[in-house]
């Protein structure tokens, strides 16, 4: 931004909430009925009030995650259009990202797009691996079967629901 | 690669003790264990677990690739992760012998992703309270997945081991046969962030129930080959990197 000096702290709340808003919209590209802001893993949103630079925090669900690149480059697609060409996207590690974050209403979008939530993040301590039964969010019974651990993508696991039997995805707590 | 975390990088070492190659230890052991996976794909029992043993290499490789840049940071010579992970020859790699060894059976797969998951969990969950902050987040991800890999091979040890005659066999050869490459994780090293010797005991309480409910015998201790960490390994890691290495080699610095 070229008038550096006639920024006030009311254009920097604008200019703050209108880059908010453009990235909290940009869409998960894997999970596109969830936006980054209700997956969790958008973290801060930062204007500097010298320049106006915005600098966006953002974590990874997994580390391995593919779709790291392609947010990032949503991000800043998403700022320019609202004048901000060149922001920055960080990434932090820590604290590690949990589906806990997801919000309420991404909760109820995943179900509505046929992809069960995921339960508590918290593991119960012990030597046996224990999975706790998961509603299908097609009709709603917990008698479900799991079909795979690991699903389309690094973050669900395949499920059948005995009732239906439809096959669903189910995004695995961590 | 832009993955920007904040450090306290120097050239020696950080403040908390982390080295380069305490780094390429742990980033190496990931990236060998991930490249050995991926070779299932398109290859494995049954689709499901063509892409369950896919999602684990891909955790593995993320974790890797943090900790190559780490290491390539803080050593400051100006290597990349592309650069540590296709330019090195096998006497640069720091990985432990048993991620290098060929997958043989599905089994023996399945032995080495127990045995390595049981080992890297306890690591990571104790690295995650360590000083490097940098490493401690890198840490406080892996564990989280790094447990949902234990489990993994967990299930796959009993339903194998205890299933039918056939696969009860080839279960207890594969267990005997990567057996002896487990002591090598455990090497003291003190100047470690975490030493490894410390974690043995919790290593063999996590495996050694997994073996009994598979009705599996516990292996004797005594053959232990080593000298990955100090950069000897067995013949495979060079047939292993001479495939991974191969298209950077032939086009540097290609991108598509």
């Amino acid at each position: 931004m070229s008038a550096r000096n006639a920024v006030g702290v009311e254009k920097v709340v604008t200019g703050l909430n209108a880059a908010r808003a453009a990235v909290a919209a940009v869409v998960d590209p894997e999970l596109r009925v969830l936006t980054i802001d209700d997956l969790g893993i958008l973290r801060d949103v930062a204007v500097e009030p010298e320049t106006g630079r915005v600098t966006v925090t953002i974590t990874p669900t997994y580390t391995g995650c593919p779709a790291m690149d392609v947010i990032r480059a949503d991000i800043r697609a998403a700022l320019a259009a609202v004048g901000h060409p060149d922001a920055e996207v960080r990434t932090v590690y820590a604290p590690a990202w949990s589906t806990d974050w997801i919000s309420e209403p991404g909760r109820a979008k995943l179900a509505a797009a046929g992809i069960a939530p995921p339960g508590p993040a918290s593991r119960p301590a012990g030597p046996v691996a224990l999975s706790l039964s998961v509603r299908c969010p097609r009709c709603g019974t917990a008698d479900t079967e799991q079909i795979s651990r690991f699903g389309s993508t690094a973050c669900k696991a395949l499920w059948r629901c005995r009732a239906c039997r439809e096959p669903f995805d189910h995004l695995r707590a961590l | 690669m832009n993955t920007s975390v904040d450090s306290a990088a120097g050239t020696t070492g950080t403040p908390a003790g982390t080295t380069v190659p305490h780094l390429l230890a742990l980033g190496d052991d990931a990236l060998i264990a991930a490249q050995r996976l991926g070779e299932w794909v398109s290859a494995a029992p049954e689709l499901e677990e063509d892409v369950a043993l896919a999602n684990i290499a891909l955790d593995q490789l993320g974790a890797a690739r943090l900790l190559l840049t780490y290491a390539g940071e803080l050593e400051g010579a100006g290597r990349d992760e592309d650069t540590l992970a296709y330019l090195r020859g096998d006497r640069d790699f720091r990985n432990c012998l048993l991620v290098e060894l060929p997958n043989g059976d599905f089994a023996v797969t399945i032995a080495k992703l127990l045995f390595l998951a049981a080992y890297q969990l306890p690591l990571y969950t104790a690295l995650r309270d360590c000083a490097d902050e940098r490493l401690a987040a890198i840490a406080g991800k892996a564990c989280k997945e790094v447990a949902y890999h234990l489990d993994h091979a967990r299930l796959w040890t009993v339903r194998l081991g205890d299933g039918t005659a056939e696969s009860h066999r080839r279960m207890q050869a594969a267990v005997e046969e990567v057996w002896p490459y487990t002591h090598e994780l455990f090497t003291p090293d003190p100047t470690a962030p975490v030493d490894p010797a410390g974690l043995r005991a919790e290593f063999l309480a996590t495996v050694e129930p997994v073996l009994a409910a598979a009705t599996l015998d516990r292996p004797a201790d005594g053959w232990a080959p080593d000298g990955g960490r100090a950069g000897r390994h067995t013949e495979h890691l060079s047939y292993l990197l001479a495939e991974m290495q191969v298209v950077h080699r032939a086009h540097p610095g290609a991108s598509w």
